[in-house]
């Protein structure tokens, strides 16, 4: 059983959402267990997979026992491995904090969404286990599809953002199977690794460059990195707060996975540093994102949409950690990847919490939250620190390897890109402190009368996932020199 | 140089954290059990310092590393003897501040006390990290952990001045962390290493432009929270939070530690030989010079007494900083010991200011005619700490003045004695009336002519910290050789190893 | 010239597809051309992966009684390459799905805002 985790961390919540729907029809109040039972199994398996991987080293999985590069394989390297405990885990949370804002938000479609929550799931973590492109591309589209559906039952609005999404969505998938297309008639083969080996002898052919171009296109929608990331302030912005809880630390960094797969495993270093300029490329649309993204939060009103800006320029910075395509650089992309998911999972968690107690997103409507919700806050001011950077959050340590790594290729706008954008989102978020925390003076002037305001914090099963998530990035901060040494030297490609 | 291991620094560092969690767990309604933990919490961190003097007297090191960061630097935390120092002074002011706060709040019936003491836990664990880190990034993390846990005591009163000072507070003091950041790194690019030697480690490791340019940047970053010019102006918008927090905070902590980053940059990253070198050493102290000439005259022009301390403050700092530029043995031994004495007596004017206060309402110095009768104790202990802060023996600000003098004789150097001096006389220039007026003129509106002190917990304590000066001055080594632990982190910066 | 067009017709004819289906998805403002775009766009694209599989006097690539006989060498040049028939089977499948859904989107948008046109939407959505 053990040795087929890889497998298992998929095909379980695919079983499951089936349950689902089953179990859900006959009685209403076992979707929920079942949906964390299978994404708590899910997550098992994929920190066997984790162990495996540390203690063993790659994992080749051959489905159905057909060898590749005829057969489907699912290749699981330190790379991988990694993000799909990060998925499974941050999976697990949003499912124990959704109970309470989906019976708000949804109540009659309950069945429906813990069903198509799950297909979701098992299209994520089948878009990082899968060691072959065709695959790829069909666990890409379960889970933008999953997505849509999702975003599209959220509150007024959110139809048409999601159909947007789909729009947008749509061309990005698209494009990546004419990459497939075109890598396939070119060189005949779907396996990465074999596509590894294949392709160094055809660099030079228009095909294979256009193939390329397709795929970073199309990922580069997935992912939202700027100008392609049109689609996604609306899309989080109006979709229930579970779901963009799931998707805004998943989706984006599952698609800049998949591109430092494509750049990396399918593709040499050399050829996507000297053959095509593409990193060059990719590190200014990157520095772009990271200050359209900031500059773009300030001017909002809504928390929701500010976090969803926010996310754009998170994205900058890994895409900016691959663009400087040396060792530090991806270091810290591939940290960030860890960081981000749990710095935009306490906040959404967070803000769904305050929907949910509130019904108010507001920026100016947040008065006198730090009594009433002491700990989501404290949680959102922890997170926030982590944003701007400031030690010992783990986004500090993210950023040290980013700017060491910009450092080392002399790129100092993109240091000073990096330095500035902290201090920006310093800015936004102690706009946000200030408006929770600080109170004006006149409701005080009798001095040390305390208003009488009841602590009506979210109920337990939405904060234990904001405190889990609020203690993961407090601990990964200090533990980062652990987790790289060992998983993430091993994740970046040995020839940095 | 032995080094021992120990998990000390850990738990003095620590021991504020958890106080800091079991008072904000215990809240309003216990407010005695909430004072109960932050004075047991800051007694036990005096403790914990003080248990590792011997060991540091006897030139011994006490190190402890938490986990490796990254390759070549670990979150650690090494106590030599200028951390001791640091660390031994932010502790002992502390349980004079804890008592004084809480006469404070209670007497002037403040909001959001809760808030206000778990900051203020924080705010010293922050404080004892950096004085007990040992290498640059476990300074900068717990440099950056000061900054966020003391904008909420700069902000406390929520008007709309105390929001703007902290808004001012963080822009200058984020600005300054993300330009140390970029150094910090910028330094491990060059040597793969970021822990402090006394002497430097800098030495050879890049082109001499490069290093200017780091050293420039650290200065200024670090001389933010020193208050050097021009990246003062935070200060004297600070002094709007209530008056406990600008005594331990700007007479202590945070500038202090600003001053500690700064001479650990100059001693321990730089080091005499390399500054020698690069003849930063002199543009260093005519910069630090040129800010203690012109705090100096802002002082005078001050009318509000927490605003001239301020500059008072911002012109002690400097003089530390100036002495420390000058590398040479007594120079340091000044510095450093004044980094102690003008704690101590920096927190006595500013502990009579925040008594004047509640007692009396009052802010402003002219109002302050004939108030020494009135508070005979409270004045008195104005008058010792400012003629310290004078230089005027035997009160301890004299003998770091005598060995700053020393030091610019040392040096070669007498145009910075000239400083020294010129300082000196106006500080007689601006505390001497006000000593004066309190005491020998006759007050402008009916003052109560009998003994009638504010409570009794802030003035014990304002009493106490102007003992303390004026024993020391005649006592250098009384307190757990205090002297003593200066002196030797002098001589192992100068010695070299 | 004529050669170079005439011998790669099936290229030409699935980047004209594409085309007519992106401008649809993205110039015309009714929400149900949009999604004919989408179809015909993925359709242009499964056409190109299908003729790529063509192979001139290729037949079905079905080898008649396999588990009977023992297999001789197959000539891989006479059966037609199943392949990417089977990968589009797949893709054909994404395509219905992504139509199904974003229909259901439509119908939902259409409840809410009483019309299909992108523009009168967003002004209703001032």
């Amino acid at each position: 059983m053990t040795l087929q985790s890889p497998v298992l961390v998929v095909v379980i919540p695919l079983i499951f959402a089936f349950l689902t729907l089953l179990f859900g029809w006959w009685r209403r109040g076992l979707c929920y267990p079942i949906t964390l039972v299978a994404v708590s199994l899910s997550f098992l398996a994929s920190l066997h997979t984790l162990h495996t991987v540390i203690t063993t080293g790659t994992i080749h999985y051959w489905l159905g026992n057909w060898e590749p590069p005829w057969g489907i394989e699912y290749v699981v390297d330190h790379l991988n491995a990694f993000v799909l405990v990060i998925v499974s885990f941050v999976s697990l949370v949003v499912a124990i904090s959704s109970k309470r804002s989906v019976e708000q938000e949804l109540p009659e479609k309950i069945v429906y969404f813990y069903c198509v929550f799950l297909l979701q799931v098992a299209g994520l973590l089948g878009i990082v286990v899968t060691g072959d492109m065709f695959n790829l591309y069909v666990f890409l589209e379960i889970a933008s599809l999953a997505g849509y559906a999702l975003i599209a039952i959220g509150e007024d609005g959110a139809p048409f953002a999601s159909f947007n999404y789909l729009i947008f969505g749509t061309i990005g998938a698209c494009f990546y199977l004419l990459g497939v297309g075109y890598l396939y008639v070119s060189t005949g083969s779907l396996n990465m690794a074999d596509l590894f080996q294949i392709l160094p002898d055809l660099y030079q052919s228009k095909v294979v460059l256009v193939a390329f171009a397709f795929f970073m296109v199309g990922v580069g929608l997935k992912m939202a990195l700027f100008p392609l990331h049109v689609w996604l302030p609306d899309a989080y912005t109006y979709a229930p707060s579970a779901v963009s809880a799931l998707l805004a630390p998943l989706m984006t960094k599952v698609g800049a996975y998949v591109m430092i797969r494509i750049m990396f495993t399918v593709f040499k270093p050399q050829f996507c540093i000297e053959l095509i300029p593409v990193t060059t490329i990719l590190g200014w649309m990157a520095a772009g994102a990271i200050l359209f993204g900031a500059v773009m939060a300030l001017a909002q009103t809504d928390l929701k949409r500010m976090l969803a800006y926010i996310l754009v320029s998170e994205v900058g910075y890994i895409a900016l950690g691959v663009g400087l395509a040396n060792r530090a650089g991806l270091t810290g992309a591939i940290l960030h990847i860890l960081n981000d998911s749990f710095m935009m999972l306490a906040l959404f968690l967070v803000v769904g919490a305050i929907m949910y107690r509130s019904g108010k997103r507001e920026i100016s409507e947040l008065r006198y939250l730090h009594r009433r919700m002491p700990f989501t806050m404290a949680a959102f001011v922890i997170a926030a620190l982590s944003v701007i950077g400031i030690p010992p959050t783990c986004g500090f340590f993210s950023k040290w390897y980013l700017i060491l790594g910009a450092i080392d290729a002399s790129q100092w706008v993109f240091v000073a890109v990096l330095l500035v954008s902290s201090l920006l989102n310093v800015i936004l978020f102690f706009r946000v402190i200030e408006h929770a925390y600080l109170e004006p003076d006149e409701e005080h002037a009798g001095g040390g009368s305390e208003l009488a305001i009841t602590i009506e914090e979210a109920p337990l099963s939405m904060l234990v996932p904001i405190l889990i998530a609020t203690a993961g990035i407090m601990v990964f901060g200090v533990l980062s020199g652990k987790i790289i040494s060992t998983i993430i030297q091993f994740a970046v490609p040995a020839s940095f | 140089m032995e080094t021992i291991e120990s998990i000390r620094p850990l738990l003095a560092v620590v021991v504020t954290l958890i106080g800091a969690l079991l008072i904000i767990f215990t809240g309003e309604r216990h407010r005695n059990l909430r004072e109960f933990w932050t004075i047991l919490v800051s007694v036990l961190k005096f403790v914990i310092v003080i248990s590792m003097v011997p060991f540091v007297l006897k030139g011994r090191i006490l190190e402890y590393t938490i986990i490796s960061l990254m390759q070549g630097v670990s979150l650690q935390f090494r106590v030599d003897q200028f951390g001791l120092f640091f660390g031994v002074l932010a502790s002992a002011l502390w349980i004079a501040t804890s008592v004084y706060s809480i006469g404070y709040v209670r007497g002037l019936n403040e909001h959001a006390q809760t808030r206000y003491f778990f900051n203020f836990a924080l705010c010293l664990s922050a404080t004892m990290g950096i004085a007990f880190a040992g290498n640059l990034l476990t300074l900068f993390i717990f440099y950056e952990i000061l900054t966020v846990s003391t904008y909420p005591l700069v902000a406390h009163k929520e008007t709309e001045d105390a929001i703007m000072g902290g808004r001012k507070y963080l822009a200058y003091t984020l600005i300054a962390g993300v330009v140390i950041l970029f150094a910090i790194i910028f330094i491990y690019t060059l040597t793969g290493t970021l822990e402090f030697k006394p002497g430097g480690f800098l030495l050879g490791r890049g082109q001499s432009a490069t290093l200017i340019f780091l050293f420039v940047l650290l200065i200024l970053g670090f001389g933010v929270k020193a208050a050097l010019m021009p990246m003062q102006e935070w200060l004297p918008t600070a002094m709007v939070a209530p008056t406990p927090v600008s005594a331990l905070l700007h007479a202590v902590a945070v500038v202090k530690a600003g001053v500690f980053g700064c001479l650990r940059i100059i001693l321990y990253v730089f080091g005499p030989e390399l500054l020698h070198n690069l003849d930063l050493w002199l543009i260093l102290a005519y910069f630090a010079a040129f800010t203690v000439i012109v705090s100096g005259m802002y002082a005078l022009a001050q009318d509000n007494l927490k605003r001239r301390l301020a500059f008072s403050t911002i012109n002690n700092l400097a003089i530390i900083v100036m002495g420390a530029a000058l590398l040479t043995p007594s120079a340091i031994t000044g510095s450093i010991f004044h980094m102690g004495s003008h704690g101590f007596m920096k927190i006595t004017l500013f502990f009579v200011a925040g008594a004047i206060y509640v007692k009396t309402h009052k802010e402003n110095i002219s109002e302050l005619d004939g108030l020494g009768r009135q508070m005979p104790l409270t004045m008195g202990a104005f008058a010792i700490g400012a003629m310290g802060v004078a230089g005027t023996p035997p009160i301890c600000g004299f003998i770091s003045k005598w060995y700053l003098a020393m030091g610019c004789l040392e040096a070669k150097q007498v145009i910075f004695l000239l400083v020294l001096l010129i300082s000196a006389l106006m500080d007689v220039a601006y505390f001497f009336p006000i000593i004066y007026n309190s005491f020998f003129k006759t007050p402008k509106e009916a003052i109560n002519p009998y003994f009638d002190e504010a409570p009794a917990m802030m003035v014990v304590p304002l009493v106490i910290t102007a003992v303390i000066s004026l024993i020391l001055g005649i006592f250098p080594n009384a307190f757990f050789h205090f002297f003593s632990i200066a002196s030797m982190a002098a001589a192992k910066i100068l010695g070299g190893m | 010239m004529f050669d170079f067009i005439l011998s790669k017709y099936n290229y030409w004819i699935y980047i004209i597809l594409m085309m007519i289906g992106f401008y649809a998805m993205i110039g015309k403002k009714n929400l149900v051309k949009k999604i004919i775009g989408i179809n015909i766009f993925q359709t242009a694209i499964i056409l190109f992966f299908v003729s790529t599989a063509a192979k001139r006097g290729g037949t079905l690539p079905i080898v008649e009684h396999a588990h009977s006989q023992a297999i001789h060498h197959i000539h891989a040049a006479s059966y037609v390459n199943p392949l990417p028939h089977v990968l589009m089977l797949t893709a054909i499948v994404v395509m219905v799905s992504t139509l199904g859904v974003a229909l259901a989107i439509v119908i939902a948008i259409y409840r809410r805002y009483n019309t299909l046109e992108e523009d009168e939407i967003l002004e209703q959505r001032k």
